[in-house]
């Protein structure tokens, strides 16, 4: 436990390390107001590494964020351009259930078929997407079609921070109490450590996978309306790719691939360490080009250092063991 | 033998005749779909059964269905590569770089190549000499590699290769048999007799089963792992010839996604995404099948990203169908 709290203060010690760096040369970058404008520009970010954090964790992995967070986005577009009165407490109920609706069928082909996840979102995704081009015709809803509620939202500002990092916040709060404190939570570590013991111990592994799905889905949906609110433009490549910005964020915030080790925090600040860089480098004048690369090698040098982190935790477990004998 | 009639159990599979084994296989489905596709396209379009068509309708999988090929043993092995489609942007960037200071097409093969070969090296000493699971490495790798690739080439292209790179891609070997084409079938008999015929072939069916056990029977796992690396960054190598050859330019968005279709092309085969099992006889009846769903599609006027949904829904079609039957079965 001491090493997992390590690893999460290792990780906020890596990002003010790269915060201070950049203060040296640009210091208007930590101004309390730009570094809010960084935290809310992360927050999708955020919001989908907490979902992919639950499914990674019950050993499953979902490929089709991006893609459900595009074709949500696109339905909430549509039905703005289609119903301009519609209230947006009403849209936001559509986008959680059109998400939820689309991590069930991962999670059900998961869980009643037993398809390996990887196999099931490498299908949903480019499903998804197609799906987005058969609704939309290719066409791109921009923002003059839309309502001014329906992209003011996620920007109204309350004390100081934009709706948008509020959810961040919320969902992360909310996450941190399922995880924590409720037993479906606690089933989720369990399925993902050992599913074996997590079934006698009367916890069906499935049904664990398919509610990792159905969350993943869900806050997948939440993150589809506020990006399409907050760019102001729907179309069928939105987020392209950005499946693995998400799995990158929950790798480097130590969530484990092989499952039932990860934190909310860790997640948070793994998101937080991509959305930093981000941000930083049009700032200290690197081409966004290089962006590709570096969060490419993040991702090499944190499972590295978590790995080891990891192993050395091992060797101690077997030393004990060997002279317990 | 009386067990089995007093206990009601089922009939082990050792006693049903070979060829009803043959015929219930996982290979002869697929290549009732292929032909039910083929004959289906050929009453949808009249352009469908001309042979300069039918010969430009390899192209859709000859360059996957190469890194297919390794890619069916690394994930038998129980690993997996999601780099595949960087290392042809890296590959074919490098390529770019070697042709603009001047060389000519011997080199510029063999820069495609071996680039290709150091990206799967890396690859594969990440997840050897490091113990990573593959598919993180290989997520990390997929952003380093045309990361790189972005850096050099930005927005910007290669143009320019010279005339006899062409033949790669754009070549005949006689009549309507493309070069692409002659590779692929070679390629497909080189893999099948390694995967089938050899010790190593065993050794990779051995490590995806149980790589403990294939450690203490003699197999140096880690080595079959690093091979099986290697083989896939030399066959995305391949493709990026081919496919830098037949596009002519580089750009670094080149085979984007690419990866997805691989690893589809391969389960769709019948290969076990989980390892241990899987011909190279069912990728090869894969590549056709995916290329005639969307070669006919295309001769329909469906457009590209439709024809993803019907590859989606034919790679959960495949594996859930026969789950789903013997469900009902059993009930």
């Amino acid at each position: 436990m001491s090493m997992l709290k390590s690893r999460e203060a290792n990780l906020t010690g890596a990002i003010l390390l790269l915060l201070a760096l950049i203060a040296t040369r640009f210091p208007g970058f930590v101004a309390p107001a730009n570094l809010m404008a960084v935290f809310n520009d992360t927050s999708p970010l955020m919001i989908l590494a907490l979902g992919q954090m639950v499914v990674i964790l019950t050993r499953c992995i979902d490929l089709s964020v991006a893609a459900n967070l595009a074709l949500t986005g696109m339905i909430c577009a549509m039905l703005n351009v289609a119903f301009p009165g519609l209230p947006v407490a009403v849209i936001l109920i559509v986008a959680l259930a059109c998400g939820a609706v689309m991590g069930a069928v991962n999670g059900l082909l998961v869980w009643k078929l037993a398809i390996p996840p990887i196999v099931v979102t490498l299908g949903t995704m480019t499903i998804y997407r197609g799906i987005i081009f058969l609704l939309s015709d290719g066409a791109w809803i921009n923002s003059h079609e839309m309502s001014a509620s329906f992209t003011g939202f996620p920007r109204t500002p309350i004390l100081g921070l934009p709706v948008l990092g509020w959810l961040a916040i919320i969902v992360t709060a909310g996450m941190a109490l399922i995880m924590a404190r409720t037993p479906m939570g606690r089933s989720f570590y369990a399925a993902g450590n050992n599913p074996h013991a997590a079934v006698y111990t009367g916890i069906d592994v499935g049904r664990a996978q398919f509610r990792a799905f159905v969350i993943s889905g869900t806050l997948a949906g939440l993150a589809g309306y506020l990006w399409i609110s907050r760019y102001a433009v729907a179309y069928v490549d939105i987020a392209g790719g950005f499946e693995l910005d998400v799995v990158a964020a929950c790798v480097i915030g130590g969530v484990s691939i092989a499952g039932g080790v990860g934190t909310v925090l860790g997640t948070i600040l793994g998101a937080l360490f991509l959305g930093v860089i981000k941000n930083a480098l049009p700032v200290v004048d690197i081409s966004p080009f290089w962006q590709l690369a570096i969060s490419g090698a993040a991702i090499l040098v944190a499972v590295t250092f978590n790995s080891r982190s990891g192993r050395s935790r091992g060797r101690i477990i077997l030393k004990s063991a060997g002279q317990g004998t | 033998m009386s067990i089995t009639t007093t206990t009601n159990r089922r009939i082990p599979d050792q006693l049903t005749s070979p060829v009803s084994r043959v015929l219930r296989s996982w290979e002869s489905l697929l290549l009732l779909v292929a032909v039910f596709i083929f004959t289906l396209n050929s009453f949808a379009s009249p352009y469908f059964l001309d042979p300069w068509n039918l010969s430009d309708a390899t192209f859709n999988f000859t360059e996957k269905a190469m890194i297919a090929f390794a890619m069916a043993l690394l994930i038998i092995a129980g690993e997996i590569d999601l780099s595949v489609a960087a290392i042809i942007a890296l590959a074919s960037t490098a390529m770019g770089l070697v042709m603009q200071a001047g060389f000519g097409t011997p080199v510029i093969v063999l820069t495609g190549l071996a680039t290709g070969l150091i990206c799967g090296g890396f690859n594969g000493l990440m997840v050897t000499r490091l113990g990573l699971p593959s598919i993180v490495v290989t997520i990390g790798t997929m952003s380093l590699f045309r990361g790189i690739s972005f850096i050099i080439l930005g927005d910007g292209a290669f143009r320019g290769y010279p005339d006899s790179f062409a033949v790669f891609g754009q070549g005949y070997a006689f009549w309507v048999i493309t070069v692409e084409f002659v590779i692929f079938a070679l390629l497909a008999v080189v893999y099948a007799v390694i995967l089938h015929r050899t010790n190593f072939g065993r050794a990779v069916f051995a490590v995806g089963n149980n790589p403990t056990a294939a450690l203490f029977s003699g197999i140096r796992v880690a080595r079959v792992k690093m091979i099986l690396f290697l083989l896939t960054g030399l066959m995305s190598g391949l493709a990026a010839v081919c496919l830098t050859s037949r596009l002519g330019s580089t750009r670094s968005s080149i085979a984007s996604g690419m990866e997805l279709e691989v690893v589809t092309m391969v389960v769709l085969g019948g290969v076990n995404i989980l390892g241990g099992s899987g011909t190279i006889g069912g990728v090869v009846i894969a590549a056709f099948v995916m290329g005639l769903v969307t070669f006919g599609l295309g001769l329909l006027n469906v457009p590209g990203i439709v024809m993803s949904i019907f590859i989606g829904l034919l790679l959960i079609g495949v594996i859930a169908l026969p789950r789903l039957w013997s469900r009902i079965r059993s009930r």
